[in-house]
């Protein structure tokens, strides 16, 4: 009792303070997240869920089915998981690392001493500056059947492409767009960087007779590394998840070939028929994959920190 | 600095250029696409001979535009509010002081920025419909929370590592309690940041498709970027109300962003790294 007393004396403050975000998180993540996790194990669908019609309460009659939906999923029974997976690994990929080059070297170019810098930065952040919905309606106009990019196709004497109805040119443009949406805040993540390497340490390495790529590689890249490790996982992360772009411009299509697994798990949940147990268990799979890379990319960075 | 070669100067000064065009080619074309009144004028994209603003009197107009820009601003502000005014204390917390449960705390703040919404959302849709909330503000703003939250107190707390200390002792001097230093000392010495945490949970909200999508199911409750999509989908493509009203909604959120980007970057990159 002596011990809950003097700790409650002394830590009150503290747990006061937090306690309001704790609870909210407790509340409208926690909860949530538990329910999910219980709806996974069964067969929860729009039919069973329970519902009100009218004056008249349905009571929801679905039941355990165990680790069924997991297994369906990762067995590939479903149909979709390791497409879609293989997808989204593709998109997480491809778009992170054109974020990170472009942005690094649109960065580097910045930094130097230029003419017209800020109006180069200003209009290089535009594309962050404006709402992603609105940046995904406007490309969506962009690559429409009698769109500008057609026009200057049949201009040059081409046939027009049909963009967002075959499979790998609705791929190729959604990359484009997030990669548009996406390089901005890379690039002045690095700007942000490169002003706190030092400028002695570009001096000292041109003294050396260091190349520029010898600097670039010697002096810059380390120097970034903490924004680097920062923005990679960020953006990993990001677009891992990254819904809005997929669902506005193609919605998954054309048959779901755009479908990156938040898309798939959104249509499972909210298209036709509602299966919110599979919806759910695609959910749990998503976090805990993110969750497994976190962990493992933070410790992989912590021991290259150690060695350097 | 050494001088450039003419040759790299010029090199230099084309890759920027060309990239600045992309970057603002999009824009500026949805910007001139809303000024061609009629009908599919949009679908010739060579062709400027009708520039009126007749695109912009028909959204205000004809369809629930300004319905849906007031949901928005309810919604964003309503989440702005609830989100830094409980965020705010948990950052000063995490930040000054070490109790039980800190690590835990600290951790949740983290892990829970990580969920996608596909874990979340079938469990708060049933939630929300069991308690009436489906298609109202308040659910939706309540829904909101769940990502602005913890990224605020996250970003606050880095935030309020750059207040010194002393500030804190000399209140406690002075006989502040632990609260009397948070509200009188550091929060008023916090303003920029707090400026900028209001402005990120604003801008999340703003522009959120998924959950809107999901639980706002009138036309009367609509945000902007649900009411967006029924201009265009597979049936009719208004165009010309699409990029009249896209232009409507840039302006003033392309305005207030550039205004405090520079902050923006530096909490978000600092308070990440330090975890």
């Amino acid at each position: 009792m002596g011990v809950i007393r003097r700790s409650l004396d002394k830590y009150w403050y503290g747990w006061a303070m937090a306690a309001p975000v704790v609870l909210v998180m407790l509340v409208l993540v926690g909860y949530p997240f538990a329910w999910g996790v219980y709806l996974s194990t069964t067969n929860a669908d729009e039919s069973n869920i329970g519902h009100d019609i009218g004056v008249n309460h349905i009571p929801p009659s679905y039941k355990s089915v165990g680790l069924h939906n997991y297994w369906d999923i990762l067995s590939g029974h479903d149909g979709h998981f390791y497409s879609t997976l293989s997808w989204t690994l593709i998109w997480t990929f491809l778009n992170v690392f054109c974020h990170i080059t472009i942005g690094l070297g649109l960065a580097i170019l910045l930094n130097r001493g230029i003419r017209f810098r800020a109006g180069y930065r200003l209009m290089l952040i535009l594309p962050w500056a404006i709402p992603g919905f609105v940046a995904a309606f406007a490309w969506r106009l962009l690559y429409n059947d009698n769109g500008v990019f057609n026009a200057v196709l049949k201009y040059f004497g081409m046939h027009g492409v049909q963009w967002l109805s075959q499979p790998t040119s609705a791929k190729i443009a959604v990359i484009a767009v997030n990669v548009w949406m996406g390089v901005p805040f890379m690039m002045v993540s690095f700007l942000g960087g490169l002003q706190t390497i030092p400028s002695e340490l570009y001096e000292a390495a041109e003294m050396d007779g260091a190349t520029a790529w010898q600097r670039f590689r010697m002096v810059t890249l380390p120097g970034l590394r903490p924004v680097m490790m920062t923005v990679t996982l960020l953006g990993v992360i990001w677009t891992f998840n990254k819904f809005d772009v997929i669902f506005l411009v193609t919605e998954g299509g054309p048959a779901g070939s755009t479908d990156i697994l938040v898309t798939h798990a959104y249509q499972v949940a909210f298209q036709n028929i509602r299966q919110y147990a599979e919806a759910a268990s695609y959910g749990v799979v998503i976090l805990s994959m993110l969750i497994v890379f976190a962990t493992v990319y933070r410790r992989s960075q912590a021991k290259l920190e150690v060695q350097a | 600095m050494r001088k450039r070669s003419p040759v790299a100067s010029i090199a230099l000064h084309a890759t920027l250029i060309a990239a600045s065009f992309i970057a603002v080619f999009p824009i500026a074309w949805v910007a001139l696409t809303s000024l061609k009144t009629g009908n599919g004028q949009w679908a010739h994209p060579g062709d400027f001979s009708h520039l009126n603003f007749g695109n912009y009197t028909r959204v205000l107009n004809d369809t629930d535009f300004v319905t849906w820009f007031r949901n928005s601003i309810v919604i964003s502000v309503g989440t702005m509010a609830l989100a830094v005014f409980i965020a705010a204390t948990c950052g000063y917390a995490v930040s000054r002081m070490r109790f039980p449960g800190y690590r835990a705390t600290m951790w949740l703040l983290l892990v829970v920025q990580m969920f996608p919404i596909a874990v979340l959302i079938v469990p708060l849709y049933n939630l929300m419909s069991k308690l009436h909330m489906v298609n109202s503000y308040s659910g939706l703003i309540l829904v909101y929370c769940t990502t602005a939250v913890p990224y605020c107190a996250w970003m606050l707390k880095g935030y309020f590592d750059t207040i010194p200390i002393e500030i804190d002792e000399a209140g406690k001097v002075d006989g502040l309690n632990p609260f009397g230093t948070f509200w009188r000392l550091v929060l008023p010495l916090a303003r920029p940041g707090l400026a900028v945490v209001a402005f990120y949970s604003f801008l999340t909200a703003w522009a959120e498709v998924a959950f809107a999508n999901t639980f706002m199911q009138s036309s009367d409750k609509y945000t902007l970027a649900v009411g967006l999509r029924t201009f265009v989908s597979q049936y009719k493509g208004e165009w010309g109300l699409m990029t009249a009203s896209s232009v409507l909604i840039a302006i003033p959120a392309a305005v207030m962003f550039l205004l405090v980007q520079r902050n923006l970057v530096a909490g978000l990159t600092s308070g990440s790294a330090k975890g």
